[in-house]
């Protein structure tokens, strides 16, 4: 059997910041080849070096077994290898018609006039999309492209790559957006490829897609090839080479915590239109964390008990009383609060001081008749700053001027300065210091302690360990998991995460 | 050795970059009004100054509303039509109607408010781009208040469509708006004064003005930290509207007859002194103050370049350039990621 595409110790850094360490990788013709890493692996970097868009990298790319020389996009398709990327509104150009974007290059590279006709489009249109088994009418091929559904345009986007022949296939994310009987229809597709003779290089994070659909399993972590698998796939140990192992974790400082009171109740709570409602109770006195692979729903679960989404559970109660935020306010105003995924795009204020970050959902407090009382301000500030331990010069400096792990305890004591029922905190530790990581872990459980419900969102097994208590696992938008640490193992956890639905 | 004479070098070039971004731009103003006051003589006649306030107020004004939009990370373009519409309502009002000079007034505030409204309904709950829906209702004011009036200005002792002459003219109290003096001030630059003190306060001392800001910095988690982020914007277009309702107010006092072509030239000069005002004392945020001064500064090139007998008709290369140097304050010059924002 001839390898189609084999990649040889490709490395690739960014300053000094090394992404690539020797990748080794061989995507046969003719089959699916998954590749599984965590966020940060390098998988997106690899993706970008075969699409031809780091020219600089090492390491060769053998394409049928001559070096490959991938310094442009272009140079890449000439090659034979073709990327489908993650975002599909950023491959189809809107105002044409499908069979003018399933042509596009060819259009744009002027084999096919510009002015050419539609109707003389139409004929190689037709022709691409039965080679693909695509029951696609002329009157599909006329539409425009801004009136197709999500799943037609990845189905447009995948037909148009497969246009040129291409050795191999570059799938990133393709399903990300797309229903249950949508992925299967994808699927058909994909698989009829691979029998025409096309390599796959499969990218997702959904275990239960690539189950179906791989024949080999490749795993990247830290810009590396940890393991590769063949059929059937030992999940758990894909999933250890995936998070890692430094299995020497630090016991939690303080003894596992019990709660007792319901606090948070949730009823009926639909993440996905795929995913099963689930049933929810946050209680206080215990730290809950709930762990998932990205796209697991963690997110979407807690923007949901905060009222800052359009997915609402069926009924929610918080302390006995009926609870059914539409907007963060009334989350805030009734004690749940909630720390963002992503810090700079959802906590920070480009150029504002820790004071103003610190004090912005409660002003009300630093209010005295019609102005704001900046002394009381940097009072709270400085309350803020010593309570964590933030290291700063002064409550007027910026919080972008601070490191990431101090950016996190401020916005972190921001809500603990508030007067929390429930707090939410949505990935805590990413982009933070180990020190910085405990500080916020042992206020979490301090706040637990104190009669407060918490829960904590996160995707590593680590930071899970140390943190909660209550362990919940979510796998694609529905509760797998849900016990006290004590009570589970590490093993258990990575095995439930990895559970093939 | 030449390493380190460099580093000195490099350190002075930024402290003076650092302190050309702050007080550049008054520097400036400063020096500029005193060349104009060494070299004219006309320049050195206190009426000259004063008259030379009372002319950029209309454009303070509206350019103060304008900052309100800018601040939520808007901008409104409608602004001109809207003193356009406050001069053609006023004159209707007293000339056609024959109402009270208060009472048009009223009519004029209760105008801009209605249109800052709309702006504000289409720009934040029907989600068009702020610079499309004030050109869009721009238009649609300079159309529309033409109606009324057949396409005339209105001025007293007109011929009505019914071939009768207008009862009313503008009354004593409302052409008083811009005549009075209060001391040596005319009236004018004292509303604009006031003005801007009580939009300073606004903006920096009072919880709307900083949630304002926060809306303009991160809309995202500004709601996330439970703003109604939609109330605060629609805020800024009424404030908008009512503020270009004033200057127009005051500048139909001036012309003392419904000009359907006043205001026209308002909408760029307001958006240019706004920002202008971004830049100074290196802020680089829209603020009440620095539009005052913004407005300030390209008053005196205009008066200055006028009394030297620039021609009148090419006063927008000076708008131009004063609004481009002070853009290269903020854009080019200032380090401000790298430095401690002053509390505003």
């Amino acid at each position: 059997m001839t390898h189609s595409v084999d990649m040889k110790d490709i490395s690739m850094s960014f300053g000094s910041n090394l992404v690539l360490r020797g990748v080794n990788l061989s995507v046969p013709a003719g089959r699916v080849t998954a590749l599984l890493g965590a966020n940060g692996a390098g998988k997106s970097t690899l993706i970008k070096v075969l699409s031809g868009l780091y020219p600089e990298h090492g390491g060769t790319v053998f394409v049928n077994g001559a070096p490959a020389l991938l310094d442009s996009p272009s140079a890449a398709k000439k090659q034979g290898l073709q990327t489908v990327h993650q975002r599909v509104d950023e491959a189809v150009v809107p105002g044409l018609s499908v069979a003018e974007n399933l042509l596009f290059e060819k259009i744009a590279e002027g084999e096919k006039g510009s002015s050419g006709s539609l109707r003389s489009l139409l004929p190689k249109a037709r022709e691409i999309a039965q080679s693909l088994s695509l029951d696609w009418t002329d009157r599909f091929l006329r539409k425009d492209v801004y009136e197709l559904e999500i799943a037609d345009q990845q189905l447009l986007t995948l037909a148009r790559a497969v246009v040129d022949e291409p050795s191999m296939l570059i799938l990133d994310e393709p399903t990300s957006a797309l229903s249950a009987a949508e992925v299967d229809n994808l699927m058909a597709v994909i698989r009829r490829l691979r029998d025409q003779g096309v390599g796959i290089l499969y990218v997702s994070h959904r275990l239960s897609e690539i189950d179906a659909l791989a024949d080999t399993v490749v795993v990247l972590r830290d810009g590396v090839i940890t393991g590769t698998h063949e059929k059937p796939f030992p999940w758990a140990q894909a999933l250890t080479e995936m998070l890692g192992e430094d299995g020497v974790t630090e016991a939690s400082s303080t003894a596992e915590q019990r709660g007792d009171t319901e606090v948070l109740q949730v009823h009926g709570l639909k993440l996905f239109p795929r995913s099963k409602p689930f049933d929810l109770t946050l209680r206080s006195g215990e730290v809950t964390g709930v762990i998932g692979l990205l796209g697991s729903g963690k997110s979407e679960t807690a923007e949901a008990l905060f009222g800052a989404s359009k997915v609402k559970p069926e009924e929610m109660t918080l302390k006995g009383k009926l609870y059914r935020p539409s907007h963060p306010s009334q989350a805030i105003n009734r004690g749940v609060y909630l720390v963002p995924e992503d810090r700079a795009k959802q906590s920070m204020f480009q150029g504002w001081s820790i004071a103003r970050t610190v004090t912005l959902p409660f002003l009300e407090t630093i209010r005295r008749g019609l102005v704001l009382d900046f002394g009381k301000e940097n009072t709270v500030a400085q309350e803020v700053i010593d309570d964590l331990g933030v290291v700063a010069q002064a409550p007027t400096q910026p919080v972008d001027s601070l490191s990431g792990g101090n950016q996190q305890k401020v916005v972190v004591g921001k809500w603990l300065h508030g007067s929390p029922e429930v707090l939410i905190l949505d990935e805590p530790f990413r982009g933070v210091d180990i020190g910085a990581r405990r500080t916020i872990s042992r206020k979490a459980s301090a706040l637990a302690a104190g009669g407060k419900a918490v829960v904590v969102f996160t995707s590593e097994v680590d930071e899970l360990l140390e943190v909660a208590d209550r362990v919940i696992v979510l796998v694609d938008g529905e509760p797998r998991l849900d016990t006290y640490l004590s009570q589970t193992s590490r093993e258990v956890i990575v095995s439930t995460m990895s559970e093939v639905a | 050795m030449s390493t380190f004479m460099d580093n000195v070098n490099q350190s002075l070039m930024l402290k003076l970059q650092d302190w050309l971004v702050r007080y550049g731009f008054i520097a400036v103003t400063i020096l500029l009004f005193t060349w104009f006051i060494l070299t004219e003589e006309t320049f050195r006649q206190p009426s000259t100054l004063f008259s030379m306030l009372k002319f950029t107020s209309v454009v303070a004004i509206v350019g103060l509303g304008v900052t309100f939009t800018m601040v939520v990370g808007g901008l409104d373009l409608s602004v001109g039509s809207v003193a356009g519409l406050a001069v053609t309502v006023s004159a209707m009002m007293m000339v056609i109607y024959n109402l009270t000079g208060l009472f048009s007034g009223f009519a004029v505030l209760i105008a801009g408010a209605v249109v800052g409204l709309l702006n504000a309904v289409l720009i934040v709950w029907m989600k068009i781009p702020d610079l499309l829906a004030t050109l869009g209702m721009m238009f649609i004011i300079m159309g529309l208040k033409l109606l009324p009036v057949d396409g005339q200005s209105v001025s007293s002792r007109m011929i009505l469509r019914d071939g009768t002459v207008a009862p009313g003219k503008f009354t004593d109290g409302f052409l008083q708006i811009d005549r009075f003096m209060v001391g040596p001030v005319p009236l004018p630059v004292v509303i604009w004064i006031v003005l801007t003190f009580i939009a300073w306060f606004l903006l920096t001392r009072t919880r709307y003005g900083r949630i304002m800001y926060a809306v303009g910095a991160n809309p995202e988690a500004a709601k996330l930290s439970g703003i109604r982020v939609e109330w605060y914007r629609a805020s800024a277009y009424v404030i908008s509207g009512v503020f270009a309702a004033i200057g127009g107010m005051i500048l139909s006092s001036r012309i003392g007859q419904g000009d359907i072509s006043a205001g026209n030239s308002l909408l760029l000069d307001a958006v240019a002194v706004a920002l202008v005002g971004t830049s100074v004392l290196g802020i680089g945020k829209p603020n009440a103050w620095g539009t005052a001064l913004g407005a300030l500064l390209i008053g005196i090139v205009i008066t200055g370049l006028t009394i030297t007998g620039f021609p009148y008709y090419a006063q927008d290369i000076a708008k131009g350039v004063v609004l481009v140097i002070a853009l290269t304050f903020s854009f080019t010059l200032s380090r401000k990621k790298a430095r401690f924002v002053p509390a505003t």
